[in-house]
């Protein structure tokens, strides 16, 4: 058993944290800043933020995460780190040369009160940025939220590019959320089959998953392009995707430019999707692609096909919020059972929405916001699943309790195929029903006797 | 050896003259200069190895391989052991990042505690900021302590703890003194101190030394008892070390900190001799114990299986006793048919390639050796957060230069305990061994072992590698996980020489073997051959199929 020291019995913890479901700010930051074609990311604190964030998302990724850091010795936590970023800045544009530098704060530069948009200003008088070039910033400390939290901070500081000309582009900005590049490439996709000319940010396809072709380009060819950030404040409307990922620079671009918004949860499983097409069609005035119904239509076949197999398996879900939210909601749509549900990141309406989406269920479901992975581990030792979904920490509790884990969520280690294979929209929950029924099948091919071993299930 | 397997390989011309300047040509000046400092050709002098600037602060900015302190307190040094529970003091992000990721392997042992796949922080908000999180830290330990009822709780404190001046120390005090069982500290290990990792494993040997080691008086049993100094147990470097050690019938009183135990550091100072691994990050702690306690140090390295012989028969040496030294000479000889038919195997297709390596204190110059035995030379190494006299030799000590950021890092001030110190060897004794050419507290740094023409690099950075792959076109390159698909983006494979990627051990004989495959695999790979599409090998329309 490697989580031995877990007991069963629940007791009351106020001050310590055991295992969590998230993670801090700046990552957030960093992965968002990856999503606009040029950048390169900046932590402003010490070096060791900055090793951690590109470790975890070099392992998550398998690929080259390039990001700064203003380097902070403890003469800089004293004085300020000022005289830092400002020669960073100077650094990254001569040695680097990127399009724009997206920079972040950390607790260390927050608990000393470092303040970056004056820092820039600065930056801008001394001629430190060059003409042409920008730097964007978003206060993010650590012991606020979540990375998740980080992830909203930066896509709002992009949606700060945005430009109004008074004329409409006729766009639509679509905000994605924290999800993997491969997702933000499925929504483009569909986006294209319906017809809707749109702009999406971020965007880490083809920054996040690229090619070994013998060149490395520290700057790959995705990404959301500067001009297409400044265009998205002439756009007809923004859908962001996801409460707590995209709704604040969603409402931020309502508020500076004028562009109407609309939030909808994230289009993971059925009815989730069901509505982001349905609001895409009608942003766009267009006519949904029988192609799409189609994908729909065979997403609809394969849980009629499969659905004795999922039918009242009860589940333990953890993850960020707006994934949950979709996931749970999927789970109710299969007529499995989310058992016990889990968020590191804080806010009480997340538990709210678990609730209404769970009500009709004939049991309370266990959730909560800012819990952990240990909690989530003593809530399956009283009342054990079937099914653990979750990122690659949970394999630890599915191994000692013996239990069919999906690993969805972030961060993956161990396992390969997030950054290609999408689980948003139709498609994407086919690929997320074809998982859940691999672990499950696969478990009974295990443990059936020899009697019961079936060749067709 | 086979020599028809032997591919013709095409020949890279550089001056290392010329490789510095381009490394250099991009800089804004005032980052030139100081690079040029850390940028060493080297002349392979004897004896009088040029000086390289090294253990200064990184520019920021600049895209550098280094971690923080806390990354080497918390994460190096005290995350791989076993039955202390680790309380990160801080916002969540650095307990999350510390956890599990560094493959320290660990053996629960008959006594099972094992904390290590557990994660504990007091995940600070901001009203913890504001208001302090003294109360906060106290009750997390508390509830850590209610629920698992470890022998120690260690904490660490991140960068906001240090700013707002929580009082760690008075905190675990107060609760060591509450519990009675539980010995209970702290370790200011705040991100922003020191320039590197360093300055972290610094703090976190001083207060082991502190708080643990002298704890447990008991006398453990065997004979020709060693601690095994700065060894991680990194993809079970460790376990083999210690199987090697077993078979030779040399007892490990302590591991710092591979596969370790709260006791075994509390006995650590009833060994008779201290064998340093990686002497950047621990050989203050061989003198410490040297001085206090009366324990000889010797430097050893287990990376490859020569050094491993080396070691083994230089500790088999300091005890004198001809039993030891006959059965480690058996060991040996049992040991080396198996590695040398392994470097057989694979040397045909090794030989003649070429290595980079930039890692740490010390496996940027332990691996060299590995290498070379596989016929592969290094042209160029450095460390990450190394210091001069790892990279020129002890000797240079005393003239090191103590700047601002290593003088905030403590030095404990050490002397003989009154009743313990217990000399092993008498001073007659030591100087009769050293006059008969055995090395006490020795060690010639990593540039003496290099070829000339070489580039030393201290703190390589992200701008630098790939420069230095594409003017040297090396075989391949050893670095850590940020590093390693920037460079295999160009065709380069990469190795992993933090983490071992999914591999190890490597280090004494069995790990041996396991690198000359390892490597074997990453330099023959068929993969570097499929970068390019027929239509781009060959874009021109030379035929047309006969459709028409």
């Amino acid at each position: 058993m490697l989580l031995r020291h877990t007991p069963k019995e629940i007791s009351e913890r106020s001050a310590l944290m055991i295992n969590p479901a998230k993670t801090c700010q700046p990552i957030g930051a960093m992965y968002a800043a990856l999503g606009i074609h040029g950048c390169l990311p900046h932590s402003h604190g010490s070096q060791g933020c900055c090793a951690y964030h590109r470790s975890t998302l070099t392992r998550h990724y398998k690929e080259p995460i390039s990001a700064a850091t203003s380097s902070f010795t403890e003469g800089a936590s004293v004085f300020g780190g000022q005289a830092n970023m400002l020669q960073a800045i100077e650094n990254i544009f001569s040695v680097y040369e990127p399009d724009i530098i997206a920079v972040h704060t950390t607790c260390l530069s927050e608990t000393i009160g470092d303040d970056l948009k004056q820092i820039r200003k600065k930056a801008l008088t001394e001629g430190k940025i060059p003409k042409g070039k920008y730097m964007i910033s978003a206060s993010t400390p650590s012991y606020v939220g979540s990375h998740v939290t980080g992830f909203s901070t930066m896509v709002k500081s992009m949606a700060g590019l945005a430009e109004s000309t008074g004329k409409k582009n006729g766009k639509v900005n679509i905000i994605p959320g924290w999800v993997e590049p491969c997702d933000m490439e499925e929504i483009k996709r569909i986006t294209k089959m319906l017809g809707v000319s749109t702009i999406l940010f971020p965007d880490t396809s083809g920054v996040l998953n690229g090619p070994l072709s013998g060149e490395y380009k520290m700057f790959p060819d995705g990404g959301t392009t500067i001009e297409e950030l400044k265009a998205t404040g002439d756009a007809i409307g923004t859908l962001a995707l996801g409460e707590w990922c995209s709704a604040v620079a969603a409402r931020e671009l309502d508020t500076q430019n004028k562009v109407p918004c609309k939030v909808l949860d994230m289009p993971f499983g059925l009815k989730a999707t069901d509505r982001f097409i349905d609001a895409l069609r009608i942003v766009g005035g267009v006519t949904v692609a029988d192609e799409l119904s189609m994908e729909r239509g065979q997403l609809v076949d394969m849980i009629s096909d499969m659905h004795q197999y999922l039918y009242h398996k009860k589940v333990a879900l953890v993850g960020d919020p707006d994934q949950v939210i979709s996931m749970t909601e999927f789970l109710v749509t299969l007529d499995m059972w989310p058992t016990h549900i889990v968020t590191g990141t804080p806010g009480k309406a997340f538990e709210k929405r678990i609730r209404e989406i769970t009500e009709d269920l004939p049991y309370e479901v266990n959730v909560k916001a800012a819990g952990d992975m240990f909690l989530l581990h003593q809530w399956i030792k009283n009342d054990p699943v079937d099914l653990i979904i979750g990122n690659t920490y949970c394999k630890y509790i599915a191994r000692d309790e013996d239990i069919p884990f999906v690993r969805w969520g972030f961060p993956i280690l161990d396992r390969q195929g997030h950054q290609y294979f999408p689980t948003v929209a139709y498609k994407g929950a086919l690929r997320l029903l074809e998982k859940i029924l691999g672990v499950l099948l696969d478990r009974r091919d295990r443990d059936d006797s020899e009697q019961q071993f079936e060749l067709v299930m | 050896m086979s020599t028809i397997l032997k591919k013709k390989r095409k020949m890279v011309q550089w001056d290392p003259a010329d490789v510095k300047a381009q490394l250099l040509a991009k800089y804004p000046p005032k980052v030139a200069r100081k690079r040029a400092k850390q940028i060493m050709i080297n002349e392979a002098l004897e004896n009088e190895t040029p000086e390289i600037s090294a253990n200064v602060r990184t520019t920021p900015g600049i895209i550098t391989m280094r971690g923080c302190t806390y990354a080497g307190c918390k994460g190096v040094i005290m995350g791989p052991t076993r039955d202390i529970i680790n309380l990160v003091h801080g916002p969540i992000g650095c307990s999350f990042y510390a956890w599990l990721t560094r493959r320290n392997q660990t053996d629960a042992g008959p006594d099972g505690e094992n904390y290590m796949p557990y994660a504990f922080s007091t995940d600070m908000q901001d009203s913890d900021i504001i208001f302090g999180g003294e109360k906060k830290l106290e009750k997390a330990i508390q509830e850590a302590y209610d629920l698992f009822h470890p022998k120690s709780i260690a904490v660490f404190a991140t960068c906001p703890v240090g700013l707002i001046g929580d009082d760690i120390h008075t905190v675990t005090k107060r609760m060591k003194e509450k519990f009675g069982d539980c010995n209970v500290y702290a370790f200011s290990c705040e991100g922003y101190k020191g320039v590197s990792q360093s300055a972290g494993h610094h703090i976190a040997n001083n207060q082991v030394f502190r708080h643990i080691v002298g704890e447990n008086d008991e006398v453990k049993p065997g004979k020709y008892k060693i601690n095994l100094l700065g060894e991680y147990n990194i993809g079970g470097d460790g376990f083999e070390i210690d199987r090697v050690f077993k078979k030779c019938g040399i007892t490990n009183i302590a591991t710092f900190s591979g596969n370790s135990t709260y006791d075994q550091f509390a006995s650590a100072h009833t060994a008779d001799l201290n064998t340093v691994m990686c002497h950047r990050s621990i050989n203050y702690v061989a003198d410490m114990l040297e001085t206090k306690y009366g324990i000889p140090w010797i430097k050893v390295n287990f990376i490859s299986a020569k050094a491993t012989s080396r070691s083994l028969r230089k500790i088999a040496e300091y005890f004198g006793d001809q039993e030891l030294i006959d059965r480690v000479e058996a060991v040996i000889k049992e040991e080396m048919p198996a590695v040398e038919a392994a470097r057989q195997d694979v040397l045909p297709r090794t030989e003649g390639k070429t290595a980079m390596m930039f890692v740490g204190g010390s496996r940027a110059h332990h691996y060299q050796e590995l290498f070379s035995e596989m016929g592969m030379k290094t042209i160029s190494a450095g460390y990450e957060f190394a210091h001069r006299d790892d990279y020129e030799g002890r000797q240079v000590l005393p003239n090191l230069t103590v700047d601002a950021d290593s003088r905030n890092i403590e030095e404990i001030e050490v002397e003989a305990d009154p009743t313990r110190y217990n000399p092993r060897k008498s001073p007659e004794e030591l100087q009769a061994m050293e006059a008969a050419g055995y090395k006490f507290k020795d060690y010639d740094g990593l540039i003496p072992d290099m070829g000339k023409g070489t580039l030393v690099i201290d703190d390589l950075n992200q701008y630098e590698a790939e420069k230095l792959v594409e003017l040297m076109k090396p075989d391949i390159f050893c670095a850590g996980i940020k590093e390693k698909y920037s460079i295999q983006k160009l065709g380069i494979p990469m190795k992993q020489l933090h983490s071992y990627d999914s591999g190890g051990p490597y280090a004494g004989f069995k790990g041996a073997v396991n690198f000359y495959k390892e490597i074997d695999r990453l330099v023959n790979s068929k993969v570097w051959s499929y970068m390019k599409a027929p239509w781009q090998e060959n874009p021109q329309l030379s035929a047309t199929y006969g459709w028409e």
